[in-house]
């Protein structure tokens, strides 16, 4: 299978011609959050203020990686779990950002937020969180340090693998990929 | 009596998290290279890939397999001649995962209290079993356990009526209904039997069973082979994207238990079975 080469931020161009089942390589600027980063954010949204950072055309990288080692950028940092982020995300798609990262499979209102919006879900693979670190080669914290391990923070990556798993025609590759195999 | 110093435990347990956080045991890795050369779908076989890719960087010391290097859990079997010097025998293991996971630069997972959810800091406690054997050594098994997958396990008190289809309804149901969540392909721990801590004590039991192995009874055996069939009917594979190599590996553990009842237990394990052991 060809890996499709990708950069950010994404145009709607680049969105549209994803579809499920696409393995990527995506090179670089993600910004990183989970749920107590997606509140605050939200909550800036909700009151009209602007975010801590440009989110047009940037994807959003939910993890909890493991500490660096002196030296390294990062630990392993393979994807966390990104159901929990289900209310939060059609709110981020709104405000401009062109998709996530994660793992998976996100609720029906993220399916259709992808279709409005133009976004797409990619998954990064659960436990290949060496492979991933691999790929990024720079950390920088953007905003909310008080927040931790939960604070928002921007990697630079190069070649960062992922599979497109929903996307903005409504396809969902946990559903449809499933039942391609189903014999139970 | 044979006396074992608190301090080598320490040392043995701080090698042991690091170990199996770092290197993915032998059989683990020839069942993911079998399940690739296996696997009937290209995105599967393209997950599988970048699995395989990752176990083999992280034995390179760097990187842990993944980055959630889980709550510390160990089975030990103490000899009834080992006296223990200088010490405790679960602040001794506990003092070696503080400084297995600070030295390795493990995750700290764990919360003090399940509500207040502030961490501990050092990724202790670790969650402990203990066994007395004859005889005058010490086996410490260290097994880490993630959250994704360890949150996709359950305990049912089934009635004996339900008998063995009820087992197979559960279990393949539970895979079922766990999809992507556990990061597939998983191992299966079942346990049966036993009290309710006990049954679910028998199914994490099994996860540490060299994967290939069959069951010594072979009713056992053949049921292991039947759910495992099963399982990978469903069509979840790798990562849940769809395709053929659900689970690795089905192990059922069994336990004595009351007439009334006919508990069973699923423990799931994601595809980095972790676990090493060191003999004292």
């Amino acid at each position: 299978m060809a890996k499709k080469k990708i950069t950010t931020p994404l145009t709607d161009e680049a969105v549209k011609d994803l579809k499920i089942g696409d393995d990527v390589l995506i090179s670089g600027d993600i910004y990183t959050a989970r749920d107590a980063a997606h509140k605050r954010m939200v909550e800036l949204l909700d009151k009209g203020e602007k975010l801590p950072f440009d989110i047009g055309g940037q994807l959003i990288y939910y993890v909890g990686p493991s500490p660096a080692r002196p030296g390294n950028v990062i630990g392993s940092a393979g994807p966390t779990t990104s159901g929990r982020m289900n209310k939060y995300a059609p709110r981020i798609l709104e405000a401009g950002s062109k998709g996530m990262i994660g793992k998976g499979e996100m609720g029906p209102g993220v399916q259709d937020a992808l279709k409005k919006y133009t976004g797409a879900y990619f998954a990064a693979i659960g436990g290949a969180a060496a492979l991933i670190a691999k790929s990024i080669v720079g950390n920088e914290l953007i905003a909310w340090e008080e927040l931790g391990a939960e604070a928002i923070r921007k990697y630079t990556v190069k070649d960062f693998p992922a599979i497109v798993v929903q996307d903005c025609h409504g396809g969902n590759l946990y559903k449809e990929g499933v039942k391609k195999y189903q014999k139970i | 009596m044979r006396e074992i110093s608190s301090k080598d435990i320490t040392k043995a347990v701080k090698e042991l998290c690091i170990d199996a956080n770092y290197n993915l045991g032998e059989d683990v890795q020839d069942a993911l290279r079998k399940a690739y050369e296996k696997e009937g779908s290209p995105v599967g076989k393209a997950t599988l890939k970048q699995i395989i890719d990752n176990f083999e960087i992280s034995q390179q010391g760097e990187f842990p397999m993944c980055q959630d290097t889980g709550t510390a859990v160990f089975f030990v079997e103490m000899g009834d001649q080992v006296c223990i010097k200088d010490g405790n025998l679960f602040e001794a293991i506990n003092q070696g995962v503080r400084q297995g996971y600070k030295d390795g630069y493990l995750r700290k997972s764990i919360l003090a209290d399940p509500i207040e959810r502030k961490n501990t800091g050092d990724n202790t406690p670790a969650v402990i079993h203990l066994d007395i054997e004859k005889g005058d050594k010490l086996k410490i098994v260290c097994a880490p356990k993630g959250g994704g997958s360890e949150n996709m396990s359950e305990v049912k008190m089934m009635k004996p009526a339900d008998g063995v289809e009820g087992v197979k309804e559960f279990v393949i149901d539970k895979v079922k209904r766990s999809g992507s969540n556990p990061c597939p392909p998983i191992i299966v721990g079942v346990g049966i039997g036993g009290t309710f801590e006990k049954c679910a004590e028998m199914a994490k039991r099994a996860l540490l069973r060299t994967i290939g192995s069959k069951h010594p009874d072979p009713f056992y055996a053949k049921l292991e082979a039947e759910l495992l069939e099963e399982v990978n009917k469903l069509g979840v594979g790798p990562q849940g994207f769809g395709g053929t190599q659900t689970a690795l590996a089905v192990h059922i553990q069994t336990y004595p238990c009351h007439i009334a009842s006919f508990p069973a237990a699923v423990n799931i394990n994601c595809h980095v079975a972790r676990h090493k052991e060191v003999i004292l």
